[in-house]
């Protein structure tokens, strides 16, 4: 019976959800062994033609990485939709938008501005900037179209499931292919992590004191934490309390403060209301002069609670 | 920006303890105030989640009042404590994204204060009106691509 085939693509990407795929090492000889890889841009040869030449079902699963942005990006999603039976949203991005969703707090128009107008390395004498169709030496160019906000996958097609995580763990990806495989999987629309936070799993965790009190947030840009002591008691601002587990804690394990990369925990709506209310309830104030104080230690809770899932938060984006 | 004619829509997080029995109380003794406010009844003003107020701003509310009790007199002792800490953290939140901190408040209100009630739902009423509608939904969506 021939082997069930499956398709890679990049989106608004880093390249680094290729990587964790390649980091299978020696696990991706298991993965060759039983699928055969009909697209990946970053590693085959396999053109756009080919994929429009696909039947619907003829390609099991697709596992889509990046966020949305560039209209040959929808294009190219809304294809593997169509010809796939199955969609992955493969990493922060594909899931919630990821680093890329911060341009959220900002305009088309100014990153246009900014990128070939303002930027002081800039040589653009005649203000060109790119457009969607230019005619250049008697040859017709098309540029895509770059929307006005980024977007998780599932804001542009049907999404089936979501691999978490900047980038997804090896062994979380390994699990995941291997359930596909088997035909085990939880309903529709599940993200492919346990339910549980990141305190649960954490090593650290143990070391919590009673009572955790929060004087002034420390951040780790200027000072370093002790690598013993749970980070949240330490006062640097740990997203583990809100995001989901199953990332075996790395950035932990490297002594730094989890990001919140794997997303919120089912029942933390927003990730960053459900940490603001955790850490005015850690805070030390008691007069509304000292909450002030309190929260002028804080350096930008938007980029530090919102760093990987902006576009799916509840306001969606910045509205300058 | 005022707009003419905009009746600004207002959610009000009251607390069972204090607050929602002072604005009772403004009810019963038929104090009149606008009816731009609507009051939803919480156990505690420390119940009040941030997501409630994104929420209710993300869905069409113009404003927001959290309401508790005074600072000492909390019915579970230190809910409005909480309260306090979260609020100007939630505002820095919120002008980051680019809410006006002028749209969501949070006052102390205890159970006989019926009169400041309804004098504090009158002028939060004017402060938002003169903020204009928040419509974030239709702002956000013309900044987003329709697909």
């Amino acid at each position: 019976m021939a082997k069930p085939k499956v398709a890679f693509y990049w989106c608004a990407s880093c390249g680094g959800c290729e990587e964790t795929v390649v980091d299978l090492a020696e696990g991706i000889l298991k993965v060759v062994d039983a699928v055969d890889i009909a697209l990946w841009p970053v590693a085959l040869d396999f053109k756009l033609k080919d994929v429009q030449a696909w039947k619907p079902g003829d390609v099991a699963v697709a596992f889509i990485n990046g966020a949305v942005r560039l209209s040959e990006q929808a294009e190219w999603v809304r294809l593997l939709r169509e010809k796939c039976s199955m969609v992955v949203a493969f990493g922060s991005c594909a899931h919630l938008g990821g680093i890329p969703g911060l341009a959220n707090c900002t305009t088309r128009e100014e990153i246009l501005a900014n990128k070939y107008h303002r930027a002081v390395t800039l040589d653009n004498p005649d203000n060109t900037e790119p457009q969607v169709h230019a005619t250049v030496n008697g040859y017709d160019l098309d540029l895509p179209v770059f929307w006005k906000d980024v977007k998780p996958l599932d804001q542009v097609i049907d999404v089936d499931y979501y691999l978490p995580g900047c980038p997804p763990p090896t062994k979380l990806v390994a699990e995941a292919i291997g359930a596909i495989l088997k035909g085990e999987l939880p309903p529709k629309g599940s993200v492919l992590a346990p339910e549980k936070s990141l305190c649960e799993s954490c090593a650290l965790n143990k070391t919590k004191p009673e009572t955790i009190t929060i004087k002034t947030f420390k951040r780790v840009a200027t000072s370093t934490p002790n690598p013993e002591e749970c980070f949240l008691a330490q006062g640097y601002i740990c997203m583990g309390p809100a995001t989901r587990t199953g990332c075996g804690e790395r950035c932990i394990h490297g002594n730094m403060p989890c990001r919140g990369c794997f997303g919120p925990t089912p029942s933390a709506v927003d990730i960053g209301t459900k940490m603001l209310s955790a850490l005015g309830s850690l805070g030390e104030a008691d007069t509304e002069k000292a909450a002030q104080a309190f929260a002028g230690t804080m350096a930008d809770p938007l980029g530090t609670f919102y760093r990987f899932c902006l576009p799916a938060s509840l306001l969606k984006r910045r509205v300058p | 920006m005022a707009v003419e004619g905009f009746e600004p829509r207002i959610v009000g997080f009251l607390c069972r303890w204090c607050s929602y029995t002072g604005a009772d109380l403004a009810g019963t003794s038929r104090m009149r105030y606008p009816a731009n406010l609507v009051g939803i009844r919480v156990m505690c003003s420390g119940r009040v989640d941030p997501t409630f107020v994104v929420k209710a701003l993300a869905e069409g509310a113009d404003g927001v009042l959290i309401a508790g009790c005074h600072p000492g007199d909390c019915h579970y002792s230190e809910g409005n404590f909480k309260a306090m800490r979260r609020y100007p953290m939630l505002m820095y939140l919120l002008d980051q994204f680019g809410i006006e901190s002028g749209r969501v408040r949070l006052e102390w209100v205890s159970a006989s204060e019926g009169e400041q009630f309804a004098a504090l739902v009158r002028e939060f009423t004017e402060q938002v009106r003169a903020l204009g509608p928040l419509n974030w939904k239709e702002r956000a969506e013309s900044l987003c691509e329709s697909v």
